[in-house]
């Protein structure tokens, strides 16, 4: 690991104060920053520690939907009463990633932030466009059974590994973010997450010294809301496909319905296309399949990952018919 | 050389400046000065010789290094020491001693959860941390309803929530009857 100065920030606006010097950055849970500081990956030269700010509560907001603190533990958003009775795709998504372990310590900002786990990002003998721009990327004509089927580029074709986001994205939460001149913005979770493009070393529309100080989710959609995740092991590994849906039927018929995807692409994947298709139709399998075929319309396999085109529609038609069950 | 001179000076060869940090462990307050790049787990075993505390991946994917932070587990390897002011941390050694073993030490020996030993003291710690969350009404990924307030710790639920913790011997079996026995409150 690269030598680096520490200080602890008190409060928000000393945090974005201190992070303004060069080659500065936020630490909070440090489940992601370190384990790619060990590795040589990220090399900052300073640490501005977030962890103590005073930015972990989850409070209800006055039109009945709730703010999640940025610094609250992955655990506590999963455990929260009104996560799991109101939010429950929210709490079903966390605790299907990482371990007991990594939730009890990584922040709901930092979840959102953590990078890609392309194995060429990891290996740093291998090409890398987003380590180090210009260079290439080594998983497009490599191993790429784990990569991107949506809005992938010829830069990059890495995914973003979140499934909390991919709730997040179904619940169309906003992110609060606090800037380098004390000014304060939301950006909507569609938005916030960038698909790689030219430039795959950028992965969201932070600003530099931007820090991210909470969650809104607002009030939740009618609906049963089920969070599914296909992965090569029954627990603690990252998605191949996922899918967070939100189904609201009048017993027969579909009256409105969310759908995102994780484990496809460089973000949380709304298709808003699949939705279009499923509002206002039977709730029939048929129905399902047409909606799992337009929200893969524009999938492209890269060789290793060509199942993911299949397992992602099979895997939204099987949570779609769950959701959809009345109760 | 001040520390604002070290990290505006491109390519310059960066000072580390050590840092000061107090933290109780296993009841006691310990003071250390430390590289800022020390890890928890390296504090606990190379700064205060408490070496219970396993290093296997070193990136919190094998679970050895599993140590209770205020009362709550976490893998120790992929935390600061510096960022531990104040907290409370809970090794293998501060759970129990070979006179009086914590009943899951004692529930290890008993099933034989365990061959070579070297996850052992994760496998505890994060037992004790993961029956403290089903205490608490926690819900995991084996957990029908999330919305359910009663947990019902069944062996899939156990499994799930020790997914965390990796043993290379694969004593699995044994280490969830162990668990499972002190879950249950059973004596022997």
């Amino acid at each position: 690991m690269r030598p680096f100065t520490y200080e602890r920030a008190t409060d928000a606006p000393a945090a974005v104060a201190a992070v303004s010097r060069a080659g500065a950055k936020f630490i909070s849970g440090g489940t992601n920053l370190l384990d790619l500081m060990k590795l040589e990956i990220e090399q900052p030269t300073h640490l501005v520690d977030i962890s103590r700010l005073p930015l972990k509560d989850i409070e209800e907001l006055p039109d009945g939907g709730l703010r999640i603190g940025a610094q609250a533990a992955n655990s506590d958003v999963a455990a929260d009463r009104s996560v799991r009775t109101r939010y429950p795709v929210l709490s079903q998504a966390l605790i299907a990633g990482a371990s007991g372990q990594l939730r009890n310590k990584a922040s709901i900002a930092g979840n959102l932030l953590q990078r890609t786990r392309c194995p060429y990002f990891y290996d740093t003998a291998a090409d890398c466009n987003k380590r180090n721009p210009g260079a290439g990327c080594a998983a497009i004509g490599g191993f790429n059974r784990v990569h991107a089927i949506l809005g992938a580029s010829e830069a990059c074709i890495a995914t973003h590994p979140s499934d909390m986001a991919v709730a997040m994205t179904a619940l169309d939460a906003q992110i609060e973010v606090l800037g380098p001149k004390q000014t304060a913005r939301r950006v909507a979770i569609r938005d916030f997450h960038r698909l790689p493009g030219d430039t795959p070393r950028i992965e969201t529309v932070l600003e530099p010294g931007e820090m991210i100080t909470g969650v809104i989710l607002p009030p939740a959609p009618p609906g049963r809301q089920v969070y599914r995740k296909v992965r090569d092991r029954a627990s603690y590994a990252f998605a191949l496909v996922s899918v967070a849906a939100i189904v609201a039927t009048d017993g027969a018929t579909i009256t409105a319905a969310r759908v995102a995807f994780g484990g496809v692409a460089h973000k949380p994947w709304r298709s808003v296309e699949a939705e279009a298709a499923l509002s206002g139709r039977p709730a029939t399998m048929a129905t399902f399949q047409a909606a799992a075929d337009v929200a893969m319309a524009h999938a492209v396999g890269r060789g290793g990952n060509d199942f993911k085109i299949e397992l992602a529609k099979r895997t939204l038609c099987r949570t779609l018919a769950h959701a959809a069950q009345a109760g | 050389m001040s520390v604002s001179t070290v990290i505006d000076t491109k390519n310059a060869e960066i000072a580390t400046k050590n840092a000061e940090v107090a933290m109780t462990v296993n009841g006691r307050v310990r003071h250390l000065d430390l590289d800022p790049r020390t890890s928890l787990l390296d504090a606990l075993r190379e700064h205060l010789h408490l070496t219970g505390t396993k290093k296997g991946c070193d990136h919190g994917q094998c679970g050895a290094c599993t140590v209770l932070l205020n009362g709550r587990r976490i893998n120790s390897c992929l935390t600061l020491a510096v960022m531990h002011e104040g907290d409370e941390i809970v090794t293998i050694e501060g759970l129990g001693s070979p006179q009086a073993l914590h009943p899951l030490q004692a529930a290890f020996i008993e099933r034989d959860g365990f061959q070579c030993g070297y996850c052992t003291p994760g496998q505890i710690c994060s037992a004790v941390g993961m029956l403290a969350e089903v205490q608490a009404g926690w819900p995991s990924h084996a957990t029908a309803d999330v919305a359910s307030a009663q947990i019902e710790l069944t062996a899939a639920e156990i499994r799930e929530r020790m997914s965390g913790n990796i043993c290379r011997c694969a004593a699995y079996p044994n280490i969830l009857a162990a668990i499972r026995d002190v879950a249950e409150g059973v004596r022997r």
